[in-house]
């Protein structure tokens, strides 16, 4: 048992494993880029399942659709997580340990190594390890003495490299538990809010239109602020290019909100407000034409409800401003009477044979094409429904019916069979607000930053050793002369250690007369 | 904000002109690849194993060997003018890259931002980057008469992007005006640029490795593994920077750093596949073919996420198919 465990651990924490785990993350992440993501877009995954029977609903099932919460994702990140632990606890203990130790001692046979270089010099041996020595600086170095007066010295840099590697890998660790700090207490809401002076408060999830909140967030402690929204500029260049958005917004926080003090500030895209420990930033904007709704009995109800837009370029938009008919309490009889304009809104209207068209996304000229209908929205149903839409079953049920048809100009209005006048009065302009919070995400950053730096150097940095040995000898022609042998390895797989191994060798072994002494230069091996 | 539309014109101009210096310049280092230098196998390893002594770069292939089977009588022999067009093509290079330099800050300044707005720019910004590497490179190592394989896919590239994803010279939308556009997307293309190098010569080392014939004419497998592992070791901490750089700007952009938006997950992807690379040339068993393999597999994720995420799968990033 105990060795199953312990060969299940050293499989684990191998590269090899580590290696193999990583290219197992890098493909079980490509479902999401290749799918549809319900966290991106929810309308389409439905519409992908629905196309693909049996199959769309078995990836459904699998988590293909939702891949980074998926138990099957969760699952290779946490194997890495404690393949990457097992990697780095042995390496750190060696780490700590090499920080003091010497460098190794000179082999005997240097033309053994990967790098060498052999020649003599009249100098005697101190000249020669002096001259070592100053040349090495910046080189951790150990000097021995050896047998027949001979002197070495072993030498070794480089080390900043293994810094770097751990630097980088405690970074990944301290990422992703960043990353999973941020995944419980993070959250996140959208809101439409007119750009007529209305309001919003961060009190509740009630506030939001959609809101996704953290694995430890219930909503109920949300950072307190409030926003209001004043004035929407957008401007566009004369092909229908957005140019500049900006929201001009009032906020309170902390005091303020005891005080009722209001702070300005303008809201743009790629600047959000940053205030109480959240961001909230300006995502879009749109349209909401305003209807006002004259019963036979002259009571009137107006509404102003955003459009979503239907294209992105030109702004045209489409939706359903839904009404109650006041006074009325018998539910049975409400049903009956219940209003909804639904149709189309263009800011610069143009027609398309009869149809609704918009060739601009500024406030030119706008219009709308509405259809008029009454009777049973189904909103009692108990049912959500969309804000943008009706419930067409009741129109196919034949409960909610079609009663007027119309293009309006502001100012303009509509009749019904029964006296009811439906009028569109114009329009308003609303901002897309997201507040977002994550209390981690400065460390994800601190931790990256690291990640790079560590890495960089690891890369960037060979750890290699030099070995010097000076033997004294005597010349062909009877002078003293010494032996000078070098010796050099790069320990890491590195690329070029050779060209700093040779200039070393040119720096220390100067005059090349191939006639009186004859050098040998061999770089064997395999270099990397 | 106007545009320039004179000097935008004149930007078109130099990109075209670029391109057909580049194409000229890839016929010549053809030439050069296919008649420069006929060596017969055995005389080349003798020549190899006599070279790679020098330690410093290895100048394996720079002294002409006649090929007996080639020789004519009259003029320099074929070799010999085939190795002086492998020359011109580099000085050819060289005179292209300032072209593409040019058609680029024109279109800066008629613009009044930085050239790399929409996807016929970053990919001009990038083809630039990876000629510019590549001319670096044959600084250090004399194997110009493989640029025939590195301007290929970059005239592929800058075709692509001057017939298909090209725009008019405009200002950019409210989501890109940010100084991360500047920071972000030249890091991106920087990494990405650069990987497009060792990319094309890890082919390069798997075609020296096989049996094909060209094989002979290539430069040996260790120095093309060598050239391909420095190029990547530098781009990759640039790539990964532009990588933390999106994040940043994704964090005041779109309200959330990491949102796994088709364009941030396949550069995840590709940053792993780096990450595996590195790492195979430490694990014995995976130095060599594997490595070669993987880092083809890290370059083809690159051009992936370029071009087919940006032009099929829309995602987050606003300019995909501008
Ligand atoms: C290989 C990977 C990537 C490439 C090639 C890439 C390229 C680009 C390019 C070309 C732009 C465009 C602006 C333009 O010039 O039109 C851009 C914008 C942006 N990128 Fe990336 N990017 C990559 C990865 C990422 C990642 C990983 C993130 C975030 C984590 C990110 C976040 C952003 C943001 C926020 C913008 C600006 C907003 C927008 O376009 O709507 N990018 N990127």
């Amino acid at each position: 048992m105990i060795a199953f465990l312990r060969n299940t651990w050293r499989g684990l924490t191998s590269m090899r494993t580590a290696l193999f785990l990583l290219f197992l993350l890098a493909l079980a992440a490509m479902p999401g880029a290749l799918l549809p993501q319900v966290d991106l877009n929810p309308v389409k995954v439905e519409e992908f399942v629905a196309a693909n029977g049996w199959w769309g609903r078995l990836l459904n099932s699998l988590g293909f659709f939702d891949v980074y919460a998926s138990v099957w994702f969760s699952a290779i990140y946490v194997l890495l997580f404690v393949s990457l632990v097992g990697c780095l606890t042995p390496r750190t203990f060696e780490y700590l340990r090499s920080l003091r130790a010497r460098p190794v001692i000179t082999p005997r046979n240097l033309s053994r190594l990967p790098h060498h270089r052999e020649g003599t010099t009249d100098g005697d041996v101190d000249e020669v390890m002096r001259a070592a020595r100053e040349r090495l600086r910046g080189w951790r170095i150990e000097e021995r003495e050896e047998a027949d007066g001979a002197r070495s010295i072993s030498a070794e840099r480089g080390y900043l490299r293994e810094t770097g590697n751990l630097v980088f890998h405690f970074a990944m660790l301290g990422l992703i538990i960043a990353l999973a700090i941020g995944k419980m207490f993070n959250y996140e809401g959208q809101v439409v809010v007119m750009a007529d002076g209305s309001e919003f408060c961060n009190s509740g999830t009630f506030a939001y239109d959609s809101f996704s909140p953290g694995l430890r967030v219930d909503g109920t402690e949300l950072n307190e602020f409030c926003v209001r929204v004043n004035d929407f500029n957008a401007h566009y260049l004369p092909t229908g290019q957005a140019d500049f958005f900006r929201a001009d917004i009032e906020y309170q926080v902390g005091e303020d909100l005891a005080t009722n003090t209001w702070r300005p500030y303008p809201l743009e895209v790629n600047d959000p407000l940053r205030i109480a420990g959240d961001r909230i930033y300006l995502l879009g904007n749109g349209y909401a034409p305003t209807f006002t709704v004259t019963f036979p009995d002259g009571q009137q109800r107006t509404l102003t409800t955003q459009w979503r837009p239907a294209d992105q370029i030109t702004l045209l938009s489409e939706g359903a401003t839904k009404f109650d008919p006041p006074g009325v309490t018998d539910p049975a009889q409400r049903r009956e009477q219940q209003i909804a304009v639904t149709g189309l809104f263009a800011p610069t209207a143009t027609l398309q044979g009869k149809l609704l068209a918009s060739s601009f996304p500024d406030l030119r000229d706008p219009a709308v094409a509405i259809d008029v209908m009454r009777g049973d929205l189904g909103t009692n149903a108990g049912r959500g429904q969309s804000i943008f839409e009706i419930d067409q079953s009741m129109v196919d049920s034949g409960r909610l019916e079609r009663v007027a048809r119309a293009n309006l100009r502001p100012g303009e209005d509509v009749r019904l069979d029964d006296g009811t006048v439906v009028s569109f009065d114009g329009v308003e302009r609303f901002a897309y607000l997201q507040v977002s919070h994550d209390p981690a995400q400065t460390w994800v950053l601190v931790f990256s930053v690291f990640m790079t730096l560590g890495l960089s150097t690891s890369l960037l940095i060979k750890r290699r050793r030099v070995w010097v040995r000076a033997t004294p000898g005597a010349g062909d022609d009877g002078d003293r002369r010494t032996v000078v042998l070098l010796g050099g390895l790069a320990r890491t797989d590195q690329a070029g250690y050779g060209e700093e191994f040779g200039r070393i060798a040119d720096d220390l072994l100067p005059e090349r007369e191939p006639e009186d002494a004859p050098q040998q230069d061999v770089t064997a091996g395999r270099e990397v | 904000m106007p545009v320039n539309e004179t000097l935008s014109t004149y930007s078109d101009w130099c990109y075209g002109a670029a391109v057909g210096v580049y194409v000229l310049a890839m016929l010549f280092s053809l030439i050069d690849q296919a008649f420069g230098r006929r060596v017969p196998k055995a005389v080349r390893r003798a020549r190899e194993r006599e070279l790679v002594g020098a330690g410093g770069p290895v100048l394996t292939e720079d002294v002409p060997v006649t090929d007996d089977t080639d020789v004519r009588t009259d003029g320099p022999e074929p070799g010999e003018r085939a190795r002086r067009l492998g020359r011109m093509s580099v000085a050819l290079t060289v005179l292209g890259a300032t072209l593409h330099l040019v058609a680029l800050v024109m279109r800066g300044v008629a613009t009044e931002r930085v050239p790399w707005g929409n996807m016929y720019e970053f990919g001009a910004t990038l083809c630039l980057v990876a000629v510019i590497t590549w001319l670096v490179v044959l600084r250090r190592f004399p194997i110009q008469h493989l640029s025939v394989w590195v301007l290929l896919p970059v005239i592929a590239l800058m075709f692509l992007g001057g017939v298909v994803l090209y725009s008019d010279a405009a200002p950019v939308q409210p989501a890109l005006q940010s100084y991360w556009l500047v920071i972000h997307v030249f890091s991106i293309a920087l990494g990405s640029g650069m990987v497009l190098v060792p990319g094309v010569v890890s082919v390069l080392y798997l075609v020296k490795n096989s049996r094909l014939r060209v094989a002979d004419r290539l430069p040996s497998a260790d120095v093309l593994d060598r050239v391909a592992y420095r190029t990547t070791v530098l781009a990759f901490p640039i790539f990964t920077a532009g990588v933390i750089f999106g994040a940043i700007w994704a964090e005041s952009a779109w309200g959330r750093f990491w949102d796994w938006d088709p364009k941030e997950t396949v550069s995840f992807v590709a940053w792993i596949v780096y990450a595996a690379y590195l790492h195979a040339r430490a694990v014995a068993g995976w130095r060599g073919k594997p490595a070669a393999m993987i880092n083809i597999a890290g370059m083809a994720t690159m051009i992936f996420n370029l071009f087919f995420i940006n032009l099929v799968v829309a995602g987050l990033h606003s300019y995909a198919g501008g």
